[in-house]
């Protein structure tokens, strides 16, 4: 196994031509113990697509459970009040931290990452190994949750309710907190990882603003990783040590104070929004300069926007907390703060359509992928003004208009995870997906997602509030919409997993550089052998597209050397 | 004329009818900023379709038009003046909010015990209900504790909203400026039942109408008829219901709580039933709850979580209800929290649970 001290990642030795990553060992061990990030984010794509899969199930469960509006205290068919109340919290608990927390960092960011920056592989291997077993035993121990009395908490695990010893939520609840706390250092371990490897292991001559942008937000997340995830595991080992133990420290009638719980929760959770969505803004910019073929309009503001957006993150939980009890001097100053984050979010957007502005825009898979985000994202973040204002917040929190907001930003971020895996999926695979499929299961699923929650705006403002299983019968219209377009969307979803699996059959060969991009993966074949380059790839502006030339032999592009631009220089 | 219409329409079509006083500005921030907010949306969606329309590349490979990677004041412009705007909405944000928190001087304050999963309004007088009844255009402070998890009392009608959390209290204030009826409903997730925690509002007129009888005055009197009869007359009341309400129902002074009376402890029982939340575990059917069934309940034996057995006689039941976590059913978790019951109100629910047998028997 290669030791990355013994040689470092930019120590290139001239090697004959071997097998890609895939194939030059194929048996299950060389899987098992790999130390190759490659690898290591293929596991990751695997594990986050199929647990994609059972959140999404969860979710259709619950939103057909909403058909009927019920009576109170009557049960509706098969799903009762608390297969319901568990089915909501393993769809939340599932899609934010099996999902949409590691989804770009530990599956796209393994893959693409340290071939954006010239490297063999990140700087600890087996600390990599070690995060994606890690994430897979926290995933088992969710499972065991369920097998062991369900969790019906939410997400969130509010206290008291998720620390009575008896007589509060399922039996389950302490092996879910295990599981997450698990799930918690992989994620600590992957942070880790790319900030060192960022700093140590690009290459020599690589400044920092010469860095893809994806880099830039990847290394702005993996400081939140670092920073904000031990809080969460220190909250969740206090409250499984309230619930096993019964030492009180959010339950009053032990002497606990359960807004202190939410204190600690939102200090990591928050933040967390950010883990999911700042991946995202950094696809956003490779996805929209590649497909635009035009170069990534104000690098620095992005990748400043970046940093800002990661640093503030940890300055506004407590806008999840105004109707909570916490003072309204503490309110009004989270409030205040929350508003300065819009300003890094909004010039992110700006950005983007600067960069399509006067671009040669080809509507690629990836393309509609990230356009559909641009859409939604703006949504996600206007509707976040009225949040985080206080007055409008009083009456909008805890209702559908915050599960409608949430689900624009964050699950909104699924929608450039696919439009990351379509875009790096060549690379990854060698095969090209079939366009024409993946187009129509992108269309279907944007249209029904925004459908699905675009309703649900309406009927929060009108008063609905959130996890209810029963509801007031005048919100029955508002469901029975969302319901058909959140079926709608999972059909779209569906045909996008097909067309993926169908490359493995039928689809061609993919050659190196399909999309004309110019970030270092692109320099390697498809798929990359197993040590990434041979030579020290150049360091470039990653969004100078003067560097490749699209060749219609091959309906790809080719890297223009350097001594024929110096010969004729474009332009 | 069109615009005042379109404005209407829009009102409905996002908040619900508000009728507090603080409902008209909660609406005028949140207008505010959704108009803002469509202007911008309009403005990049808009943009953005129309990029996609004119620079889609018309053959592969085609190079870009546009050479420009970056414009500093442009950026810098977009940067700072939304921040403008962003002041404006936290301002409104925050005077408003301020004007919700502060709680005025003399208001009528209301007690609410918040438990899984009911709501008990206790009122000045000592006399509780499971809905809340307030007189229109007056101040009334909602004084909330939890007897068990969190709980948020919401009530969309007046755009307020407070979480209820057990350890200490919270304070929720409005004035309700029409009378009529409104939900008031648990925003906080409580565990099984939190989706059926809901509470009607009802906010009195200041003179009777036809749709709201009583002002609220008239109906605090007679909120609570079981514990507004005095110690001589209830026991009458107990020994022949029918005869009691035949003999005061004329009466000037007890008619009118005499006309809340039912015929029997049984009714009495019932109505208790639904009105103490009993209803969200218990069922009467036979059916499996988050507690016990009262069907066949009394005096059957109850096997206990320790092994041992009890006969579930009147003492059984009283016991049961006044400390619920002393004697846990076998099979059952120990969660229900207390509750504020009186001996009288116990009695009624005692016949109730005595009727509960199959069709042909009773207990009694």
């Amino acid at each position: 196994m290669a030791s990355i001290s013994a040689s470092p990642a930019y120590a290139f030795e001239p090697r004959a031509a071997e097998a890609d990553y895939l194939s030059h060992d194929t048996s299950l061990r060389s899987w098992l113990f790999t130390l190759d990030h490659k690898r290591i984010g293929i596991m990751y794509l695997l594990g986050i697509m199929t647990f994609f899969v059972v959140g999404g199930m969860f979710a259709l469960l619950v939103r057909s459970a909403l058909w009927t509006p019920g009576a109170p205290g009557q049960e509706k068919g098969l799903i009762t009040h608390n297969l319901y109340n568990m089915f909501f919290t393993l769809h939340g608990a599932i899609m934010v931290f099996v999902v949409i927390i590691p989804g770009i960092p530990a599956a796209m960011g393994n893959f693409a990452l340290p071939l954006m920056l010239g490297a063999k592989d990140v700087a600890f291997p087996r600390i990599n190994l070690m995060s994606f077993y890690f994430w897979s035993l926290g995933v088992v121990l969710l499972l065991v949750a369920i097998y062991a009395g369900g969790i019906d908490t939410g997400w969130t695990f509010y206290a008291p309710y998720s620390t009575y010893r008896e007589g509060g939520a399922m039996a389950g609840v302490p092996w879910a907190l295990a599981g997450v706390f698990l799930i918690g250092f992989s994620s600590i371990f992957t942070g880790l990882n790319f900030i060192t490897t960022v700093h140590k292991l690009r290459l020599p001559e690589m400044g920092w603003f010469r860095l893809p942008l994806f880099v830039w937000a990847i290394y702005a997340t993996a400081v939140i990783q670092v920073l904000a995830t031990p809080v969460l595991g220190i909250t969740l080992l206090l409250l499984l040590v309230e619930r096993l133990v019964g030492i009180g420290i959010f339950n009053p009638d032990i002497g606990g104070d359960p807004v202190l719980m939410q204190h600690f929760f939102w200090f990591y959770s928050h933040p967390a929004v950010y883990i999911m969505i700042l991946p995202a803004l950094g696809v956003m910019s490779e996805l929209l300069s590649v497909f635009s073929r035009k170069h990534i309009f104000g690098y620095k503001f992005i990748a400043y926007s970046s940093m800002a957006i990661a640093i503030l993150g940890f300055l506004v939980w407590g806008h999840h907390m105004f109707v909570s009890g916490q003072s309204d001097l503490v309110s009004t100053i989270f409030s205040a703060i929350t508003f300065t984050i819009a300003v890094p979010s909004a010039i992110k957007v700006f950005n983007w359509l600067a960069t399509i502005y006067k671009g040669s825009i080809s509507f690629k898979a990836p393309m509609i992928y990230a356009l559909s985000f641009m859409w939604i994202f703006t949504i996600g973040g206007l509707t976040g003004l009225f949040l985080a204002t206080l007055a409008t917040n009083v009456h909008l929190t805890d209702t559908y208009f915050v599960v409608a907001h949430f689900h624009f930003v964050m699950a909104g971020t699924i929608f450039v995870f696919f439009g990351a895996v379509h875009y790096w999926w060549p690379k990854i695979t060698g095969r090209m997906y079939n366009e024409r499929i993946a187009n129509w299961g992108a269309l279907i699923s944007v249209v029904g997602f925004n459908v699905t929650f675009l309703v649900q705006f309406v009927m929060g403002a009108q008063g609905m509030p959130r996890r209810y299983y029963n509801y007031p019968e005048l919100f029955q219209i508002y469901h029975q919409i969302s319901t058909v377009a959140a079926w709608t969307a999972g059909i779209g979803f569906f045909l996008t997993v097909l067309s993926l699996m169908q490359s493995f059959f039928r689809a061609k060969n993919a050659p190196a550089n399909p999309w004309g991009a110019v970030t270092n993966e692109w320099r390697t074949p498809s798929p990359p052998p197993p040590d990434n380059f041979d030579q020290p790839p150049p360091v470039e502006d990653p969004y100078d597209f003067d560097l490749v030339r699209y060749n219609p032999n091959t309906d790809a592009y080719d890297f223009v050397e350097r001594r024929e631009r110096a010969a004729a220089p474009a332009h | 004329m069109t615009a005042l219409l379109l404005a209407q329409t829009a009102k409905r079509f996002w908040m619900p009818e508000g009728v507090s006083t603080v409902s008209r500005s909660v609406d005028g921030a949140f207008y505010f900023i959704y108009y803002v907010s469509l202007f911008f949306f309009l403005l990049i969606a808009g943009l953005m379709f129309w990029f996609m329309w004119k620079y889609r590349q018309r053959r592969p490979g085609e190079a870009a038009i546009g050479r420009t990677t970056h414009h500093r004041t442009l950026e810098l412009v977009w940067s700072v003046l939304p921040a403008f705007l962003l002041v404006a909405m936290f301002w409104w944000g925050f005077q408003v909010f301020m004007h919700m928190r502060v709680v005025p001087a003399n208001t009528l304050d209301i007690n609410v015990l918040a438990r899984r999963w009911n709501w008990q309004f206790v009122y000045p007088n000592g006399q509780d209900h499971d809905e809340l009844h307030v007189p229109v255009d007056t101040r009334v402070r909602l004084v909330m504790r939890s007897e068990d998890v969190i709980h948020s009392a919401f009530i969309p009608a007046f755009r307020v909203k407070r979480d209820v959390v057990p350890g200490r209290y919270s304070e929720l204030w409005f004035e309700a400026n029409k009378p009529g009826e409104y939900p008031l409903l648990c925003a906080e997730y409580c565990g099984t039942s939190h989706s059926d925690m809901r509470a009607l509002v009802v906010v009195h007129p200041t003179s009777p109408t036809e749709a709201l009888p009583q002002t609220y005055d008239q109906w605090l009197e007679t909120a609570n008829p079981i514990m507004a009869l005095t110690e001589e007359l209830y026991p009458e009341y107990v020994a022949d219901p029918q005869a009691f309400i035949d003999k005061y129902k004329d009466d000037p002074k007890w008619g009118k709580i005499v006309s809340k009376l039912q015929k029997s402890p049984v009714v009495m029982g019932e109505q208790l039933y639904k009105k103490k939340g009993c209803v969200q575990c218990h069922t009467v059917d036979g059916k499996r709850g988050s507690g016990p069934t009262w069907f066949e309940l009394y005096n059957s034996k109850v096997a206990l979580r320790d092994g041992s057995t009890v006969t579930a006689d009147e003492n059984y039941i009283r016991e049961s209800i006044l400390e619920p976590g002393k004697r846990i059913v076998a099979g059952y978790d120990n969660l229900m929290s207390k509750i504020k019951v009186s001996d009288r109100e116990i009695d009624m629910i005692i016949a109730y649970i005595k009727s509960l047998q199959p069709q042909g028997q009773s207990g009694q």
